[in-house]
């Protein structure tokens, strides 16, 4: 049966329309991102599309509430994104970013593991599109392509995890799943892959802040939430969550706090908000779990709004570093206040969207007396407005004065940014509007006059922190080591020192080796020559080998088991 | 836009600073008022918030500084 309110649906036949010449490519696209919004509202309960698969049957359109609110937050956030992304002169990003949207909002309507895969999978790919869409940036074709095997290699265990499952269970309906069935577990850490959790977390900081100004905001609202989503649908209260949740907080601050670059700073807090949610899913109550979903819920609007307003800046500017800019405030108030409210929703500051639903979280772990989790989570939440609250506005809008005085951004990109800068602000004053999403009827109130002055005295005094020990904060033009430099040059410097004990034994073999040495150096690290098209009818097929090979490698295991 | 200059100045910045400590004194003052009534002892403690959020920030800082020595490269270390 074909249901034609699948949101998705609506997003891919305005990617369509694009195509056809006499109509403006960019009204096309928005008038369809505003469709399937107001659609998202209006999702039946009671639909489904059914397909049949082999013996299996899938199920491309499942709603309740939890993929509803989902799907709501998708939606809104393309439509608003899209409004910022006028002014973007390819429109190869806007196709893109919509095909990357409407596979995620295909594996979140799907109730079968199958459709689930194949919708990821398809993500990676709209998403990788995104990236290397910023022909301007001659790194985004390299950080792409890292980006890419990161996550063909997560959906590759993806892959194997569900065949297993399958194959075991006879079943591959996607809810809590049997974790007796140690493939289940291979199904987790496809998940985690793509929710940034460690040791793969470099990915986000890797390639986010290399797409364009528009294509970040893009890129940071759908992969790490749709990861979100799957781990609330099929593991949640699996106590290791809680583990890889608080690494991630943790992680994300202390990356956030050695970095330069200013959309960097962001995307390490991507990893440190998503690891708020896995604790949320790990403590597995109702509370903890309503507490995960409207917090991806909320934090994809504020880190929008963040990353709406450095991408406000660097487009001015064409400067992507702290150390750079400073003063801003002078002649883009407008981009200030709406990066101020973000910062305030990021860190929970009452009143803001970040303090209604945080809070859940941080209560669920109290409720259930995890005093450790909670005391770790307090802390987090002082290093949130370090981190981001105060060390993203104060280095980019104030510190010193840079001498630059851009214009405030055109008139799109500041509506866009007033109105998710409202959205923050109403979602804070008005949090039932957001409860009522919600599916587990647990009656909870944010205000209460010890939780305000609680939180007021912890983020005030870690304000008092940050200004006392500025000096220690200073900016420096470097980078941090992370664990994506294994592969990024380890795996050299280890294939060069195999290949020196090898080569006296077998020169054919040490050739192999020197051959895929090149590869890793051309393909993986070093972006191709874009002028002369060197190397570019290669590097499909050298990564398709590289895929291949960890496939084979990862099925031998699988048999070996 | 010039307008906007005095935020810079050391006299507003000398009274920001004044009005921080003010506010900061006003959320300790509140708690006599309000009584803090959390899941756990130590969260009644008189100024616990406050301390543990100077404190663990302390930290953190301290923790990244010292990462940071090990882990910072140049910005074309993979080039």
């Amino acid at each position: 049966m074909i249901n034609f309110t699948h949101p998705s649906l609506f997003l891919l036949l305005g990617i369509i329309f694009t195509f056809i010449p006499y109509f403006n490519k960019k009204v096309v696209l928005l008038s369809f991102a505003l469709i399937s919004f107001l659609l998202s509202l209006f999702l039946n309960y009671e639909a489904s599309i059914d397909l049949n698969f082999l013996s299996f049957q899938l199920q491309l359109y499942r709603v309740d509430f939890i993929s509803k609110t989902f799907v709501i937050i998708f939606t809104l956030i393309t439509l608003i994104a899209s409004i910022y992304a006028i002014n973007q002169k390819s429109i190869l990003e806007l196709r893109s970013a919509y095909l990357y949207v409407s596979a995620a909002i295909g594996a979140v309507l799907s109730g079968d593991l199958i459709s689930l895969f194949v919708f990821w999978e398809l993500m990676a790919i709209g998403s990788t599109l995104v990236i290397l869409s910023n022909s301007s940036n001659k790194l985004s074709e390299s950080s792409g392509l890292r980006y890419l095997l990161i996550h063909l290699l997560g959906g590759v265990i993806l892959m194997v995890g569900i065949i297993g499952y399958a194959s075991i269970e006879k079943n591959i309906l996607f809810s809590l799943l049997n974790l007796d069935n140690h493939f289940s577990w291979l199904i987790l850490a496809g998940f985690l892959i793509n929710a940034g959790a460690p040791p793969f977390a470099a990915w986000v900081a890797d390639a986010y802040p290399e797409a364009s100004f528009s294509g970040t905001v893009f890129l940071s609202a759908f992969t790490t939430k749709t990861s979100v989503y799957a781990l609330i649908r099929g593991f949640a209260g699996l106590e290791i969550l809680i583990y890889f949740g608080l690494v991630m907080i943790f992680y994300g601050i202390i990356y956030a706090l050695l970095e330069n670059d200013i959309r960097r700073i962001l995307a390490y807090s991507i990893v440190n908000q998503v690891g708020f949610m896995l604790v949320g899913i790990g403590i597995g109550t109702q509370l903890s779990i309503n507490g995960a979903i409207t917090h991806a819920f909320a934090h994809i609007i504020y880190k929008a709004l963040l990353l709406m307003s450095a991408g406000s800046v660097i487009y001015m500017t064409q400067k992507r570093r702290c150390t750079d800019v400073g003063g801003l405030y002078r002649t883009m108030p407008i981009t200030t206040i709406c990066g101020i409210i973000g910062a305030l929703a990021i860190s929970s500051f009452p009143l803001t969207s970040g303090f209604t639903t945080k809070s859940m979280i941080v209560s669920g772990a109290a409720y259930e007396h995890l005093f450790y989790v909670w005391i770790l989570l307090i802390a987090a939440s002082a290093g949130v407005f370090l981190h981001a609250g105060i060390k993203f506005p104060w280095f980019v809008f104030f510190q010193k004065d840079s001498g630059l005085r851009p214009k405030e951004p055109p008139k799109n990109m500041l509506l866009a940014m007033v109105l998710l800068s409202f959205l923050c602000v109403l979602f804070g004053i008005f949090p039932n509007l957001l409860y009522q999403l919600l599916p587990f009827d647990k009656l909870y109130i944010p205000y209460t006059s010890d939780h305000v002055i609680f939180q007021l005295q912890l983020l005030l005094f870690a304000g008092l922190a940050f200004f006392v020990m500025l000096p220690w904060l200073k900016r420096t033009l470097t980078i941090t080591l992370d664990f994506d430099w294994f592969y990024r040059l380890g795996l050299i410097k280890l294939l060069d020192a195999v290949k020196k004990v090898i080569y006296s034994y077998d020169i054919f073999l040490s050739k192999l080796l020197s051959s895929f040495k090149t590869f890793l150096q051309n393909k993986v690290n070093v972006s191709f020559n874009t002028e002369t098209g060197v190397g570019k009818n290669h590097w499909m097929t050298g990564n398709m080998v590289f895929a291949l090979s960890i496939i084979l490698l990862i099925y031998l295991l699988v048999l070996l088991f | 836009m010039k307008n906007l200059d005095w935020l810079s100045e050391k006299n507003t910045i000398k009274k920001l600073w004044i009005g921080f400590i003010f506010v900061l004194t006003i959320t300790l003052v509140f708690q006599f008022f309000f009584p803090l009534d959390g899941h756990f002892k130590i969260e009644k403690y008189f100024g616990f918030a406050a301390f543990y959020g100077f404190f663990s920030c302390f930290i953190m800082i301290i923790v990244a500084k010292a990462l940071g020595v090990l882990l910072k490269v140049k910005e074309n270390y993979y080039d």
